[in-house]
């Protein structure tokens, strides 16, 4: 039988907006006012979904609405969303920080939280005196750090500067020595929040298996993290919170295709600057005036693909002078890191006279990036590529690869290249 | 809710009556880490290091008793200017300083108090406990100054048994810096306005103890209540009685008074304090 030892329900968190003013003392008043004759807070009623692109003229805001949850001991849980969402103040909230404005959290056990690796370390004390004084924050007693002592130096690797100030170690060396303290904690129940982004790659690595370590050492831990490869590879079970809500629950893997999907959806109508030259480069001589996405099977329009899918692209032009020669390119780029991921050679369309109109349609087979946003870029030109009529640079929506259903919601890579055995 | 045995729970508000200063007493050792970097990382890369200590109540006594003592003619001539005049600037001194640490409590560590949690009074008290070190070396610097008056001789005045109740006095002094100091914390969290009353409110209050004159100055009935009102009125009298046996009042009743009023004024903020701490990350 496994044992509850996190029960969370209906945690909400309101947040008022604005600088804090007399206004915010008529709240005030008003809520005790309220609470003295036994009433309920009259500002609770009140108050948006937790959703930063909108305005409105609500000063509260519910950061987390209705949060209902349950940890078995035991369990290495991801919690997961977009920046914003939420998951921070779950964290505060679990870590004690802040207080809910309605719910309740059961916990069973001693609970450590780490929102941040080195809090409290002073600059002018040495390493020495920082691990003493950052592990008694962090809820360690004076016996068990020393106990742990020579094996906390040991894994942030600082040794040698142990007897130095902190204020001159690097800052490599400070998180070393921070994420080392933290890692030797020992409660019942774990949270992080996204302190593995420290340190060199080296260190990352060796982090991420401490953690696992941790995770597979029978201890509850509550993991929020951008990172899915770390949240697939140490969580077993994953949160998704999404304005406030959770959207979705339930083994990790599932939650993170989710999750991934969710941020892959783009509005089409959001991103069509086409008519506004103002972002418009080249000569002009011919001008592009339309660009569709199609999904070549089924005909549909869309920008939104599975890996393998057929891609058709319809291109309209017009020429405002006459031209003899016409050439098409495109590209994709991935949109996080900026770089060209893939490019078609140039062709030839033939040249064209003034006035007229073309329609070029370009198909892109068995597309096999992976899962992903890619920017597009079009361009068309003469032979001289220095000169070209027109550039279509990620101004039309992106290029969207969604997760199959069936799929593995991670891979490294732009693309899966085909590839032949020979035995 | 079901019937199970939940180590924590968190929710709201929790009642009022929660002093959970046991909580207090299980993160000890993070008290005595505490006290242990307010007391190495002060004077870290200084050449004279804990001197410091002693430098600022030996200047201050210095300008009183010139100013007051000489200039004004305040301090009672049957015991040495400068040892009466020490005598009050080092409690004072170290009552003003922990009301004045610790009542910036949470606006000063709200980037820990943001990040992990531990019972959130054990910084103030952490505060009160690194200041009694340096309390201690200043008291060292008295007990020095004493001895010199006493064999250079002139004066006589001896030690009062009262000096037997001095650990007392010290522990009300602590108590009251303390609670007036983490009301103030706690007060100001959403609306700083309070914090504008600190500075100069203690510096009003040092004119209302007996801290520049000797009680005895003091004839008029109403004056002597408002004096003695002031809590700290009886702890520097009961400082200055049990080093010289006179040019002080030694008053038990004001004493206790004190006593009361600290403790008092302590149940009260820490109530206070344990309702902010909560919520206080959301305002200030």
């Amino acid at each position: 039988m496994s044992r509850i030892v996190i029960e969370a329900e209906n945690i909400s968190k309101q947040y008022r907006l604005g600088v804090v003013s007399g206004k915010t003392l008529s709240d005030d008043l008003k809520r005790s006012l309220y609470r003295m004759l036994g009433k309920p807070d009259p500002l609770a009623t009140v108050g948006v979904e937790n959703d930063r692109t909108t305005v409105t003229d609500s000063q509260y805001v519910w950061a987390l609405r209705d949060i209902n949850f349950e940890v078995e001991q035991g369990e290495v849980l991801g919690i997961i969303g977009r920046n914003g969402a939420g998951k921070s103040t779950l964290l505060k909230i679990l870590s004690r920080v802040t207080m809910p404005s309605t719910g309740e959290i059961r916990v069973k056990g001693r609970i450590a939280s780490l929102l941040e690796v080195g809090t409290g370390f002073h600059p002018e004390l040495t390493g020495r005196e920082n691990i003493f004084l950052n592990g008694a924050i962090l809820g360690m007693t004076k016996n068990e750090i020393k106990r742990k002592f020579d094996e906390i130096v040991a894994f942030s690797g600082v040794a040698r500067y142990i007897d130095t100030p902190v204020k001159r170690y690097s800052s490599g060396m400070y998180v070393r020595l921070a994420f080392a303290v933290a890692a030797h904690l020992e409660p019942e129940i774990l949270v992080i929040d996204e302190v593995l982004a420290v340190g060199d790659s080296e260190f990352q690595k060796k982090c991420l298996g401490k953690m696992k370590e941790v995770a597979g050492g029978g201890r509850t831990v509550l993991f929020v993290s951008h990172n899915m490869g770390a949240v697939s590879d140490i969580c077993d079970k994953a949160l998704l919170i999404d304005k406030g809500r959770i959207s979705a629950r339930g083994q990790a893997d599932a939650v993170i295709r989710e999750y991934v999907n969710q941020t892959l959806r783009f509005d089409l109508s959001s991103k069509d600057s086409l008519s506004d030259p103002q972002f418009r480069r080249g000569s002009g001589h011919v001008r592009i005036g339309g660009l569709r996405m199609f999904n070549a099977l089924s005909g549909e329009e869309t920008n939104e693909f599975e890996p393998g899918n057929d891609v058709r692209i319809e291109i309209d032009m017009e020429a405002h002078q006459a031209t003899d020669e016409l050439y098409f390119l495109m590209g994709l780029r991935s949109s996080l890191s900026r770089e060209m991921v893939t490019s078609t050679g140039r062709i030839a369309l033939g040249g064209m006279s003034g006035g007229q109109t073309k329609k070029a349609s370009v198909v892109l087979p068995a597309l096999n990036l992976s899962p992903g946003v890619y920017e597009t870029y079009y361009w068309i030109g003469s032979r001289m590529q220095e000169h070209p009529y027109d550039v279509i640079d990620n101004l039309t929506a992106p290029l969207v690869v969604k997760i199959p259903a069936d799929g593995q919601a991670l891979s490294t890579g732009y693309f899966k290249l085909p590839f032949k055995l020979d035995l | 809710m079901k019937k199970e045995n939940w180590d924590l729970i968190i929710r709201p508000h929790q009642r009022f009556f929660d002093l959970n200063l046991r909580e207090v007493w299980r993160y000890r050792d993070l008290v005595m880490q505490f006290v242990r970097r307010d007391i190495v990382a002060v004077y870290k890369q200084t050449l004279l290091g804990p001197v410091w200590f002693v430098v600022q109540p030996i200047l201050t006594t210095i300008v009183f008793t010139f100013v007051f003592g000489n200039l004004a003619g305040l301090a009672p001539d049957n015991v040495p200017t400068a040892l009466f005049y020490m005598a009050g600037i080092i409690p004072w001194n170290y009552f003003s300083e922990c009301l004045m640490k610790t009542s910036t409590t949470f606006t000063g560590n709200a980037s820990i108090y943001g990040k992990v949690y531990f019972p959130r009074l054990v910084m103030p008290f952490s505060v009160v406990i690194s200041n009694m070190a340096k309390l201690g070396i200043q008291l060292i610097i008295l007990a020095i100054v004493w001895l010199y008056y006493y064999l250079k001789g002139g004066y006589d005045f001896q030690l009062s048994p009262v000096l037997l109740l001095l650990p007392v006095v010290i522990i009300i002094m602590a108590g009251l810096g303390l609670s007036l100091g983490i009301l103030i914390s706690s007060l100001t969290t959403k609306y700083r306005d309070f914090a504008f009353l600190v500075a100069f409110g203690v510096e009003l209050l040092k004119f209302a103890s007996t801290l520049i004159f000797p009680l005895f100055l003091i004839k008029n009935d109403t004056y002597r209540t408002i004096i003695y009102a002031n809590p700290m009125t009886s702890i520097i009298e009961t400082f200055r009685f049990a080093l010289m046996g006179k040019g002080a009042e030694f008053n038990p009743m004001a004493l206790v008074y004190s006593a009361v009023f600290m403790v008092v004024v302590f149940l009260f903020s820490a109530l206070l304090f344990n309702r902010v701490e909560k919520s206080f990350m959301d305002t200030v």
